[in-house]
């Protein structure tokens, strides 16, 4: 069996997060943003369930730690997507640069 | 039976009208000229009782202590003596009539609870001053009299005539009044009391030789309170402000300029008669001062062509008659004088203003005819006429008789002769006034005469009746009781009755009489003819002998002149400090400005400036972008990573 380096898993990860930030910076959908987002929280959960395996905790830490984030993912999804709808019912948009209004 | 305390009341509730009517004027309309007739009425019905039981020779008096000064008190009170008594009777019975006339010839005047607060007020002063037991409260009395006459002859004060006519006579009075006070204060040094009846007590015996008084302060004492008398009862040299008071309303003239207030300076005389007699040396002045002012004044009134005029000259001529009685130690003569005067003066003063109230003009020229159009006014006034003429048996031949008796049998016999001339002067003026502007034919016919209303022709008949009636008491039908009832008070020199006199005294007045009618009736260019023969003696007499222009000229101009020179030394030096400091003060406001203009308002807007300045700068880290915030986040965890990690 091929033990599959921990440093590959890490590496991973974090071009998944990558990933996820550059979506969630430059994306001027708000929907875009929120799946950015979703990508960033899986790359952590990536990381919660490669430090759970590599390391000699009890397993189950890094695990239940990885369903809280997917539950936690979930509830914000939900608000997230909740906000979207009442933008768009009031501003008839759904991008970021014509959303400003807290500006100076 | 008579509780003499009652008699306090008198003054006490003209006064209350008077408070209520000033106050409460405007709502009272018709009622305040009531209220004051009430409070004079009642006056009178309180009154007349106690003079009943002081003619019939009771004597009341009562006196409270008012102040002390060191260890001498002063008290004041009222004394109730046969001299108070006969002016009480005439004052009241007088007064009220004149305030009925009144509301019928004030009616319709816009100020009309004015006028009788203002009356009411001079009822109250007349009545303590006639009670007055002692020189202070008198003065107090006759200073507020003069205050009344002054408001009175300025009730039509938007006419400039009467306010100049109302500043002359209380400017006038006021150099009369302060020889008055120094006159009593003066006496006050020399004897000690102001009372008339210590004063009485202490002088009757001054002129026993051991006597330890001053007959020098007395006299000057003397000789100023006669002042006093020159300004109130209008004498020469004084005498100029009693025409222009005429400018007030008839009843005033009536009441105040006729019976009542001029009177008051021969009640003084009365009144000091002891200090008088006490320093006979003061006596021939009394008399020349008299017997000037009563011919001066009866020349006067020859020509005057105003009617109340006319009356107001003749007053003072009769006022010299009554001086000229008391400076001959005629008390009772001059008192008795004073009485009939009162009634038939007024009632000539109201004839005259029920004439000016039937026709609104007051020259004579203007009028005539009018005993058909007024025949109660006409008659009234032909009986007062009669009365100041000296005709038997009127009143006023009893009481001037009683004057001419004095001058001739105390040996004077040119103050008799300048007096008879007055008298025959007397009777010319008045009926050349009636022949003129009750008799003839109408000279205007633009005038259309009517009536006075009952309220003003029934006091005319009530004052005739006792114009008639008043002379009795001093006639020998009554065997002279009134000067019996004066002398009994104060004794003073009383003489048999003359018949040369009481004929002369006829003779003058009949041939007065008959030579106006003959002028005045028949042959008018008789009159034209005298000017212009005598043109010297008519344009003194039309002028007025130029007093008042003499006045004008040597005191009232040296006066405005000096007023000018403090009138320009107030505006340049006063008002040039007042204004001084006012600018000095500007300017400092001005620096007081600008330091807070520039300083503490620039040090405000600047702290203002600087933070709006400031904010312009941070303002724009907030881009309204979510990403831009999102990567601020971004960075900061990154550095504080890179922080957290380089510390480690």
């Amino acid at each position: 069996m091929i033990v599959l380096p921990l440093s590959h898993i890490l590496i991973f990860s974090l071009l998944l997060f990558a990933i996820g930030l550059y979506g969630a910076l430059v994306r001027r959908n708000i929907i875009g943003i929120l799946i950015s987002i979703e990508l960033m929280l899986n790359a952590a959960n990536v990381n919660l369930i490669a430090f759970s395996k590599y390391t000699s905790l009890a397993p189950e830490t890094g695990q239940i730690f990885a369903f809280f984030v997917i539950a936690l993912a979930a509830a914000a999804a939900a608000v997230g997507l909740a906000i979207v709808l009442a933008l768009y019912r009031i501003r008839k948009t759904v991008y970021t640069d014509e959303v400003n209004l807290l500006k100076w | 039976m008579v509780t003499a305390d009652q008699i306090l009341l008198a003054p006490v509730l003209p006064l209350i009208a008077f408070t209520v009517n000033i106050l409460l004027g405007r709502f009272m309309k018709n009622h305040a000229a009531w209220l004051s007739l009430a409070a004079s009425a009642s006056a009178g019905v309180i009154a007349l009782p106690v003079c009943w039981a002081v003619f019939h020779g009771a004597h009341f008096s009562h006196q409270i202590t008012w102040l002390m000064l060191g260890t001498t008190p002063l008290k004041f009170g009222y004394s109730m003596d046969p001299l108070s008594a006969s002016l009480l009777f005439m004052v009241t019975i007088v007064g009220t009539l004149i305030q009925i006339y009144a509301m019928g010839y004030m009616h319709g005047d816009p100020r009309y609870s004015r006028f009788f607060a203002y009356v009411s007020l001079f009822m109250s002063a007349m009545l303590t001053l006639v009670i007055a037991d002692n020189y202070l409260l008198f003065f107090m009395a006759w200073e507020i009299m003069g205050l009344c006459s002054y408001l009175l002859i300025g009730f039509h004060f938007v006419k400039d005539s009467a306010a100049n006519a109302a500043k002359k006579a209380f400017l006038t009075t006021r150099i009369g009044d302060i020889g008055f006070l120094l006159g009593f204060l003066t006496l006050f040094t020399a004897i000690g009391t102001l009372n008339f009846s210590q004063m009485n007590t202490l002088l009757a015996g001054a002129h026993t030789p051991h006597a330890a008084l001053n007959t020098g302060l007395l006299a000057m004492a003397a000789l100023f309170i006669f002042c006093g008398t020159i300004g109130k009862s209008a004498q020469f040299p004084l005498h100029v402000w009693l025409p222009d008071a005429m400018e007030g309303p008839t009843p005033v003239s009536a009441l105040i300029h006729a019976a009542t207030m001029v009177a008051a300076g021969v009640f003084l005389l009365a009144r000091s008669f002891p200090l008088f007699m006490a320093v006979p040396s003061v006596l021939p002045i009394v008399t020349t001062i008299g017997t000037l002012t009563t011919f001066m004044a009866a020349f006067i009134a020859l020509t005057q062509t105003d009617i109340k005029r006319v009356l107001a000259y003749s007053t003072i001529s009769q006022l010299g008659y009554m001086v000229t009685a008391m400076g001959l130690s005629g008390l009772s003569a001059g008192t008795f004088h004073l009485i009939t005067h009162a009634f038939f003066k007024a009632l000539l003063f109201m004839g005259a203003g029920s004439v000016i109230h039937g026709t609104h003009v007051q020259h004579i020229g203007e009028m005539g005819g009018l005993f058909k159009k007024m025949p109660h006014t006409a008659l009234t006034f032909i009986i007062a006429s009669l009365a100041l003429s000296g005709i038997p048996p009127f009143s006023g031949f009893w009481s001037k008789d009683e004057i001419l008796l004095t001058a001739y049998a105390s040996g004077h016999s040119l103050v008799f002769w300048i007096l008879l001339l007055s008298a025959f002067m007397t009777a010319f003026y008045m009926f050349r006034l009636i022949f003129l502007t009750f008799f003839g034919s109408p000279r205007d016919p633009k005038i259309h005469a009517h009536e006075s209303p009952a309220i003003m022709t029934l006091p005319l008949w009530l004052l005739a009746i006792g114009t008639i009636l008043i002379g009795i008491p001093g006639s020998p039908w009554m065997h002279h009781w009134f000067q019996n009832f004066i002398a009994h008070m104060i004794h003073h020199p009383e003489y048999e009755p003359s018949v040369f006199v009481m004929a002369c005294s006829v003779a003058a007045a009949v041939t007065g009489i008959a030579l106006a009618g003959v002028i005045y009736l028949k042959k008018p260019i008789w009159a034209v003819n005298v000017a212009r023969v005598f043109p010297t003696f008519y344009k003194l007499s039309y002028n007025k002998f130029y007093f008042d222009e003499f006045y004008a000229a040597y005191i009232v101009k040296p006066f405005q002149g000096f007023g000018r020179v403090l009138f320009g030394f107030d505006e340049t030096v006063v008002d040039g400090a007042v204004n001084g400091t006012g600018h000095v003060t500007l300017v400092i406001s001005r620096a007081k400005q600008w330091i807070d203009t520039y300083i503490v308002d620039g040090a405000v807007n600047f702290m203002g400036t600087a933070v709006y300045f400031l904010n312009s700068i941070t303002k724009r880290v907030q881009t309204g972008f979510v990403q831009n915030y999102l990567l601020i986040v971004f960075l900061a965890l990154i550095a504080f990573l890179i922080l957290e990690l380089k510390l480690a």
